[in-house]
């Protein structure tokens, strides 16, 4: 299992492998904004929680095909299908990678972005936490998406359509929790709901995905 | 015959008006579809009844 | 004398073959009788003016358009555990019924929120998760649109369907939650917060009943026409190998 994600790691590092293209994105989303919006600090301040999100989200979402589509065309799906591991273990295994790639590296980034964002002193430490609790949500909700639509070509549109709805509970809480923090309010509440919405996505997806690459391999 | 609906007109006739709209829309697609898919499953069987049991 | 019988699709088609007008007639009958009962006949609420004639439409299509996506869901389990055709191509059927209520729930919540809120959308917690429910909707059928084998379409989408409604749910959850502050007390909801009299009780039923007959006659008509279809989609692929 440990060689999988090293070489799901590897091959996302690599040049095209997407790495930088989740952060790039998200740079983009947090300049961006700004220059829609308007540069008064108090808008952006209250905004800010919500943008970073989101911004988040959709830098997510920017890699989500790559989870099983290269491995489906080239045949290494079906081998894994096969292999000692099983399939749910698969699963797991490259929605970490994927997090490795995406989520861990917006939420270490994000700090410096929430400084465009103008976002209040008090809320960097709930922006990390509020991201490291709830990306490898997003990651492993992207998977099961990706599971759905691998046998698909070009189904990138399909696979946002299907996965964003399922993103709400975890943006809402997320941002939630950002928004309170920047405020100096409670936090409890929602990071126990983001945390929830986590662990039992991470529990109950991986048979879902797994059951729907059977599915597509047959 | 209508009755007054006062200041809210435009809220209660809009409403009903989208909604039947939209259910009548949604009965035409579902029709208009089922006689078409009725009529070429009648064309292919017909053609294959001549060549096949 | 099973229910199960029916999921025979020859069986199924015979049924429905005969019920379908009867099914027609009732619902068209109780739809006409309800909105002419509740738009002319009833009085204006001494709070809501008369937008309160919006509940026959609005409430009705709510339900429904939840009840869509509950069908679906039992459709699909159904489909995955017995493999019945007919109930995946069901499930299938219903999908498009439930966004068209789904439709109508938005637009007619819309409609009856800008004279009470000011503005043509208010992010109210219940439009909000009907926005969110019409999205889900929209997922499950363009699933279905994008995958060739039928087999397989309705084993994902049967999934999808699944981690939907958990979602959905979730959904609605932390959409109340993102709206605690707002609007509290002055939802758009009639129907179970006050008492609704019997003069606007009665009709509403009337219409409720009108728009269930109205879905089980259009499941079963779209029913018959997936039927049809996954049959013409079979023959057409056996020409095309002879």
């Amino acid at each position: 299992m440990i060689a999988l994600l090293i070489r799901d790691l590897r091959l996302a590092f690599r040049a095209g492998g997407g790495f930088g293209l989740g952060l790039a994105f998200f740079l983009l989303v947090a300049v961006l904004v700004p220059l829609g919006v308007g540069p008064e600090g108090a808008t952006l301040a209250k905004i800010a929680p919500g943008i970073l999100w989101v911004g988040a989200l959709l830098a997510c979402l920017l890699s989500l095909d790559r989870i099983f589509a290269l491995d489906f065309e080239d045949g290494s799906l079906d081998l894994l299908a096969t292999s000692p591991i099983p399939l749910e273990g698969v699963v797991a295994i490259k929605a970490l990678a994927h997090w490795v790639v995406t989520g861990l590296a917006l939420t270490l980034v994000a700090p410096v972005l929430a400084v465009l964002m103008n976002l209040p002193v008090d809320g960097y430490l709930w922006l990390v936490v509020s991201l490291a609790a709830g990306t490898p949500a997003l990651s492993v909700i992207g998977a099961f998406g990706a599971a759905l639509t691998v046998g698909v070509k070009r189904g990138g549109l399909l696979l946002s359509l299907l996965v964003l709805p399922l993103y709400v509970p975890t943006l809402i809480f997320g941002a939630e929790v950002v928004k309170r923090g920047a405020l100096g309010l409670q936090v409890g509440t929602p990071l126990l709901l983001l945390a929830g919405i986590t662990a039992g996505s991470l529990a109950l997806l991986p048979f879902a995905a797994a059951a729907a690459i059977r599915v597509n391999l047959r | 015959m209508i009755p007054d609906l006062g200041k809210y007109a435009t809220a209660v006739l809009g409403s009903y008006a989208a909604s039947i709209l939209l259910i009548l829309l949604l009965v035409a697609l579902s029709v208009l579809r089922g006689r078409r898919v009725k009529r070429q499953l009648a064309e292919v069987e017909a053609r294959q009844g001549k060549t096949n049991v | 004398m099973s229910i199960w019988e029916y999921a025979n699709p020859k069986k199924f088609m015979q049924t429905s073959a005969w019920a379908l007008p009867w099914l027609t007639g009732l619902s068209v009958l109780c739809l006409i009788a309800g909105l002419i009962w509740g738009f002319f006949f009833t009085p204006d609420d001494y709070k809501q003016g008369s937008t309160v004639k919006i509940i026959y439409l609005h409430v009705p299509s709510a339900m429904m358009a939840i009840n869509a996506w509950v069908m679906m869901l039992v459709a699909s389990l159904i489909w995955l555990v017995r493999r019945h055709h007919v109930s995946a191509l069901a499930a299938r059927a219903a999908a498009p019924i439930g966004l068209t209520f789904t439709a109508i729930a938005l637009v007619t919540g819309a409609l009856w929120g800008q004279p009470m809120w000011g503005t043509w959308w208010a992010w109210d917690p219940r439009l909000t998760s009907f926005l969110i429910l019409a999205l889900f909707y929209l997922g499950y059928i363009a699933l279905w649109q994008a995958i060739d084998d039928p087999d397989t379409a309705a084993d994902l989408t049967s999934v999808l369907c699944m981690v939907g409604s958990v979602f959905a749910l979730l959904s609605r959850y932390a959409v109340n939650f993102w709206n605690q502050g707002l609007h509290q007390g002055a939802s758009l909801s009639l129907d179970k917060e006050e008492n609704v009299s019997d003069v606007f009780w009665f009709p509403l039923l009337v219409c409720i009943a009108g728009f269930v007959l109205l879905f089980v006659t259009l499941v079963l008509m779209r029913t018959r026409t997936e039927i049809r279809a996954r049959r013409l989609q079979a023959l057409l692929a056996r020409e095309r190998l002879a």
